[in-house]
């Protein structure tokens, strides 16, 4: 049976899922950075893998990624991705003196995926209190090149033989429009079922 | 062509695939009728041999791509392959599920062995992505990273 047949309370359930855990991850941002972080509505779909990319500008635009891996209950891939505009920005206000445009070394590098960490912990730990999940999360890995390149490990794992995943993801928004960032959770396909049943358990009218 | 896609080519023309990260973009050809085909793989062996998405799984996409270039007239004994990809994107934490490019690399490079068909040109591993692009009738496979090299095979 494919574990992705999903109706619209389902959808919904999982919406509001990643609501929460974003809304977590952008107040973990904003005390990061200081100032306001605003979220977009979180979306949560079943996506052909085309439109995963396309969300952040297609297979070939230049992205900065930051990968986290989810372990236990429920596994799956986490991505902060950002343009690269939004990326030098971020790290500029990270980095004390550093100049905006300067090549990436090793403290941008570490800059952005503790970014990534703190988002990725307040969400984590948001949704395992809410479900009752045992999560964890691996350390951040930060890569810059192509969104299709960057993003198909996620797409592997997160897929069954239909070729779709599903995709939970928000925008997280720093400044004016200043700093952009996508967060993606991709659910590996085996844990999609308990996923759903733990949702459909928790939605009274589900 | 998109992630775990495939296509045919029959006489001039191009195909191309975007972005392959540890994914790896496999082309098969007969150069004497010129008749090519392009997958792109996505994982090293398929759930079962009757899988819905052939094209994904590196044992049954080249058997895929093999089915369908004997359709358009190519023979089997003059197959050439040539195949680019498998890359590591992420750097600097040891993970198992990173090290997948790697894996799809070895699926190919066996199945491609197992059915006797000759290699002759790859560009694997490493931690960039890739934009790669097949032409005929020069059977060139040209091979772009983001940082804007270009290798030709």
């Amino acid at each position: 049976m494919n574990p992705y047949e999903l109706s619209g309370a389902d959808l919904d359930a999982l919406r509001e899922f990643g609501n929460i855990g974003a809304g977590h991850a952008a107040t973990a941002l904003s005390v990061l950075l200081g100032g306001v972080v605003r979220m977009s509505v979180t979306d949560a779909r079943l996506c052909r893998f085309a439109e995963v990319v396309d969300v952040v500008g297609g297979s070939d635009a230049m992205v900065v990624a930051v990968y986290i891996r989810i372990d236990g209950e429920i596994a799956g891939s986490m991505f902060v991705v950002l343009s690269l505009e939004s990326a030098d920005r971020l790290v500029n206000g990270l980095i004390p003196g550093r100049q905006p445009g300067e090549p990436y070394g090793e403290l941008e590098y570490s800059a952005l995926g503790e970014v990534g960490n703190i988002l990725s912990g307040a969400y984590v730990a948001a949704i395992s209190d809410l479900c009752g999940f045992r999560m964890a999360q691996s350390i951040p890995a930060v890569a810059i090149d192509m969104a299709a390149a960057l993003l198909d490990i996620g797409l592997m794992f997160g897929s069954g033989e239909d070729n779709e995943v599903l995709l939970i993801s928000t925008r997280l928004m720093h400044g004016g429009r200043e700093v952009q960032a996508h967060f993606f959770l991709l659910p590996d396909f085996e844990s999609a079922p308990k996923l759903f049943d733990t949702l459909r358990g928790q939605m009274p009218s589900g | 062509m998109g992630i775990a896609e495939g296509a045919l080519l029959c006489g001039p023309g191009r195909l191309v695939t975007t972005g392959l990260g540890s994914c790896v973009g496999v082309v098969i050809y007969d150069p004497t009728v010129e008749v090519a085909g392009l997958v792109h793989v996505m994982l090293p062996a398929s759930p079962s041999a009757e899988t819905k998405a052939p094209q994904k799984y590196a044992d049954t996409a080249i058997d895929w791509l093999v089915g369908e270039l004997v359709r358009a007239g190519a023979s089997p004994e003059r197959f050439v392959a040539k195949y680019a990809g498998g890359a590591q994107m992420f750097q600097g934490v040891r993970m198992e599920a990173l090290r997948i490019g790697e894996r799809n690399v070895e699926a190919v490079a066996q199945e491609l062995a197992a059915r006797g068909i000759p290699v002759i040109g790859r560009d694997v591993g490493g931690h960039q992505g890739r934009t790669i692009g097949f032409e005929l009738p020069s059977c060139a496979l040209t091979i772009r990273t983001a940082r804007g090299e270009t290798r030709v095979l």
